[in-house]
């Protein structure tokens, strides 16, 4: 008895599964969406878990979009409520007209519906008890029995879905044919006693072509293959443990000579993050390229060697998965909330690279160009994710490399070049770019070795506390840091329609949201010039971009605007004319909320005095 | 603060290892340590070590925390590279090192403040998964560099030079090592060279993690009536458990005293310590009875010298690891890169 007329929507909605961690529900939510893909539709699904293994409710949310939104949308079109401790909330987050789909083995109470949503019950426990015995089995071919079930109502291709489960359980044919089982004994309970499809419906068509589903620290850890790193340290941390990971499970794939059998890397499960960043540092001292994986607790401890690594000038490449913060904050909860902290890491005056992929594929390309960078700046470059792309599936463009690159291994001084009589300084500025010549240890038996120290020390790595050698090293770090600005990846533009005097500045995953959101603010009227910063030092088309505007809005994932204190910091702008746009709940910012945001900061400007200071 | 260059004018007449090469090669800057140090006589074991062994220079990797102790690998072959790294985290350095590059040799040098206190952990863990390295601790009880703090090696009871009493219980390294897997576990004192040096050459040519924790005493902050790493104490309470010759094949450093003996050894300042010979029947190949031996010993508050425990077949982290044999650190793209053929096939895989 709905007061509101059912959602109605092909191919666009969005489906929230609420589980209860352990139940083994993950891999049936998955291929959900898979499904949804196979069918030629978009999907941007995303997992809401806790800091717990098992027992405490999980989500996973599935945005299904036609238009290739891959932003979280906000909202729940249709509740798949399989955990009773979530039940009131995840009733409640319904959107009005929306569906609600439980397990109706027990019925529940009408007080514990809405009258504006449309209620679907399957007796899921009472389907699956009557076919299986074992305890496990039960919980596990519950979910696919539910998946049989929406397949019927969203009127999916159960082809598609057999097809998933048989490359899923290639070999493996008693599992396979089990799956299926489970999957029809759903699928027709609803066709024969539901009304099928609902107003939600998934419907073929082409608008995924040849885009890849991965996740973030999955393809950051390709992207480590394919740059040719060696070396990995790492201390398991969520939400970067799975960047290490995937890196061994690449390595095991593509490292392993084919003649012997070895390893053409080495990983290493460091006691701490102190540990894993110090081999990171020694392995990169001695001309390997070495990476560590880690969140913002292992930020903070390893500020010391950052330090060193800048200072010393010893290449390490970081991929700091950021979660919320501050301290153990919310672990299992995405933010982009390290920014100042990485920037600055350490003691004394230090600035350091940073990199903000908005996408696996650039996850992927700026991993692999991180050990470029490491080894042509010799200090360490961040790469900096975060938990919403880092481990959640995206869709994205395909993975490319060329075959014709060679690594860029930076200014190192080789026997040859010591024997023709090179002077050899290792903190010699000699090409003018701040960036100096290393040999590796071993290079020669008389010349080209030198003591690695943080103390400060002359050009020629002699220990000096005179002020002035002091200061000359300190100034040519800064240059150093200049030439990085034209190294690192450009920031990318894109006008609105028509000139407009406003812009906004974003980053990272805040991306698709703020593709999306773009679109939201024309339809009110708003024209945004965007600008997509990809990497710290920031290139010189930030400082004119934001000449150009009279007001630009910075929107982040952190409660302090940290990229925009970053900006003003290093442009030395005006606060006021950058507006902060903030989230920073633990849930990935979405288009509804950066178009509320700079809507109504767009129309408030507009009728107050303001309009004449911008005018 | 090193100001004064050492003058490379080296004698024609100077003695020539097998490589050609002299005692002046094996030298470092001079040293900045206070006069008398014992970190100055472990500094010229390493020389002598390394010459007696034929290294050459450039192949040895010296890898230092911060401390006196991890100054010292500015001041012993100079034609290495050296890495001063930060206070308590060389093992995890050297590792990475070891890792990028498994054809040079890694010596790891670190005081008892550096290794038993703030990197006590990195210590334990760098043994734990057999580094090839040797590992040299410079113990004198105190931090020196700060100016006489206690360290975590400094006995219970134990007097600073400013008459604090230590009430902590001191942690042995040696004990540690063992019990942590060290193929290779030693104890000597700066002042015995005779002892060091063939210990030295021997931790040098073991593959495996070798542990050697010498007696350093530090004459400005412990070396006072009330310390137990003062020479004095050191020179009444060492019970050394056996004498090394160098085991490469090289000229043997003479064993000069019989079984059961003392044997006076004088140290670099005139001061001179009494040795007593390895018991006739200790097993350097037993890791329990080492253990014992070492335990049984303390009790008695005796220092244990000497070569405790070695396994001769000990592999290390690279064959732990399946790692190629060729050094990691010269892998270029083409061993590297698996290619756009490959990530093709792969992206296939993803849709
Ligand atoms: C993180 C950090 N904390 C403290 C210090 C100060 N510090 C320098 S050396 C040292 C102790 C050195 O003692 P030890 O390792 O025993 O070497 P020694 O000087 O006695 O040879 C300390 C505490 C430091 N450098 N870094
Ligand atoms: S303070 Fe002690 S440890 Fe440091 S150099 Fe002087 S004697 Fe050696």
């Amino acid at each position: 008895m709905s007061d509101k007329k059912p959602l109605s929507s092909v191919n666009d909605f969005v489906v929230r599964f609420a589980n209860v961690n352990g139940s083994g529900s993950a891999s049936a939510n998955e291929m959900f969406a898979r499904a949804i893909l196979r069918h030629g539709v978009p999907v941007s699904p995303r997992n809401i878990f806790p800091s717990n293994i098992q027992g405490l409710p999980t989500w996973y949310e599935v945005r299904v979009t036609e238009d290739g939104h891959l932003g979280a949308r906000g909202g729940v079109d249709m509740m798949v409520a399989m955990n009773p401790q979530t039940w009131d909330k995840d009733v409640a987050g319904i959107e009005p007209g929306g569906y609600l789909f439980y397990d109706s083995t027990k019925p529940m109470p009408s007080t514990k519906f809405r009258d504006d949503i449309t209620v679907i019950g399957v007796p899921l426990t009472a389907i699956t008890n009557s076919t299986y015995t074992d305890p496990r089995q039960r919980q596990l071919f519950k979910n696919i029995i539910y998946l049989g079930a929406l397949s019927a109502l969203l009127d999916m291709d159960p082809k598609l879905i057999e097809q998933l489960i048989g490359e899923q359980y290639k070999g493996k044919e008693k599992l396979l044919s089990s799956n299926v089982h489970a999957l029809h004994l759903g699928r027709d309970w609803a066709l024969q006693n539901l009304k099928c499809p609902l107003g939600l419906r998934i419907k073929k068509s082409d608008k995924v072509g040849d885009r890849i589903f991965i996740e973030g620290n999955s393809a950051a850890a390709l992207g480590a293959v394919y740059g040719g790193a060696t070396v990995c340290a790492w201390y398991p941390i969520t939400p970067s443990s799975s960047v290490a990971e995937a890196f061994t499970a690449h390595c095991k794939k593509y490292r392993h000579d084919p003649e012997t059998g070895k390893a053409k890397y080495a990983i290493v499960q460091g006691e701490d993050e102190l540990a894993s960043i110090g081999i990171v540092i020694g392995a990169s001292w001695n001309g390997a390229r070495a990476f560590t994986a880690t969140s913002g607790p292992g930020i903070s401890l390893m500020t010391e060697f950052i330090g060193l690594s800048y200072f010393a000038e010893i290449p390490a490449v970081i991929m700091n998965i950021q979660r919320a913060g501050p301290s153990t904050g919310m672990p299992t909860r995405t933010q982009q909330c390290d920014i100042i902290a990485c920037a600055y890491a350490s003691h004394g005056d230090t600035k350091h690279v940073l990199l903000f992929p908005e996408d696996p594929a650039e996850a992927f390309e700026f991993a692999a160009a991180a050990f470029d960078l490491a080894e042509r700046l010799q200090t360490t470059i961040f790469l900096m994710l975060d938990l919403d792309i880092g481990m959640n599936h995206r869709l994205c463009r395909p993975l490319k490399w060329d075959d014709s690159k060679q690594y860029d291994r930076g200014k190192v001084m080789t026997a040859e070049m010591l024997e023709q009589g090179r002077d050899f300084g290792r903190y010699l500025d000699v090409d003018g770019d701040g960036i100096p010549y290393r040999t590796y240890p071993g290079t020669h038996p008389t010349k080209g070795s030198y003591f690695t120290r943080g103390t400060s020390r002359d050009r020629y790595a002699r220990y000096s506390e005179e002020g002035s050698v002091y200061a000359d090293n300190m100034q040519r770090l800064v240059r150093k840091f200049e030439t990085a600005q034209d190294l690192v990846p450009r920031p990318l533009q894109a006008n609105a329609e028509r000139p407009t005097r406003y812009g906004v500045i974003y980053f990272g995953s805040t991306s698709p949201a703020m593709d999306e959101a773009i679109g939201l603010l024309e339809a009110r009227g708003h024209q945004l010039d965007r600008l997509r910063i990809r990497a710290f030092p920031f290139h010189s088309s930030v400082a004119s971009f934001l000449a150009e505007h009279d007001f630009v809005y910075v929107v982040e994932q952190n409660r302090d605007s940290q990229l925009r204190q970053l900006i003003v910091n290093e442009n030395g702008i005006d606060p006021v004319r950058l507006v902060p746009i903030v989230h920073y709940d633990g849930t990935p910012i979405t288009a509804r909320y950066i178009a509320k945001a700079i809507g109504d900061h767009q129309d408030h400007l507009k009728v107050t005095p303001l309009r004449k200071a911008v005018s | 603060m090193t100001y004064i260059a050492k003058p490379k004018f080296h004698h024609p007449g100077l003695k020539k290892n097998e490589l050609g090469y002299t005692h002046r090669d094996y030298e470092g800057k001079i040293s900045t340590l206070c006069a008398g140090c014992g970190h100055d006589s472990i500094t010229a074991s390493i020389i002598e070590a390394c010459y007696e062994l034929s290294i050459e220079p450039h192949r040895v990797a010296k890898i230092s925390g911060i401390g006196c102790s991890s100054k010292t690998p500015d001041y012993f072959l100079g034609n290495s590279h050296g890495f001063n790294t930060v206070h308590g985290r060389m093992p995890s350095v050297l590792t990475g090192a070891n890792l990028a590059n498994r054809d040079l040799i890694y010596l790891g040098v670190s005081g008892d403040g550096d290794s038993a206190s703030i990197g006590f952990g990195q210590f334990a863990h760098s043994i734990r998964r057999g580094v090839n390295m040797t590992y040299i601790v410079e113990n004198n009880g105190v931090y020196g560099l700060t100016k006489g703090q206690f360290s975590a090696t400094a006995d219970r009871g134990s007097k600073s030079k400013k008459g604090v009493t230590n009430t902590d219980n001191a942690i042995d390294l040696v004990a540690i090592a063992l019990q942590l897997g060290a193929t290779f576990v030693a104890r000597s004192f700066s002042g015995d060279k005779t002892q060091l040096v063939p210990l030295i050459a021997a931790a040098i040519g073991h593959k495996g993690a070798s542990f050697i924790d010498v007696i350093s005493p530090c004459i400005a902050f412990n070396n006072h009536a009330g310390s137990t790493k003062s020479f004095d104490y050191v020179r009444e309470h060492n019970d050394a458990v056996n004498r090394l010759d160098v085991l490469v094949g090289r000229d043997p450093i003479a064993v000069d005293y019989a079984p059961g003996t003392v044997q006076v050894v004088e140290q670099h300042d005139g001061s001179k310590i009494a040795l007593r010979k390895i018991d006739a029947d200790y097993d350097p190949h037993d890791r329990l009875g080492a253990q014992t031996f070492l335990a049984r010993h303390a009790a008695k508050g005796q220092i244990v010298t000497g070569l405790l425990y070695v396994d001769p077949d000990a592999d290390d982290l690279h064959t732990h690891l399946n790692t190629v044999e060729t050094p990691l650190n010269t892998l270029e793209a083409d061993r590297l890169c698996p290619g756009s053929a490959a990530l093709d096939k792969f992206n296939a895989s993803l849709r």
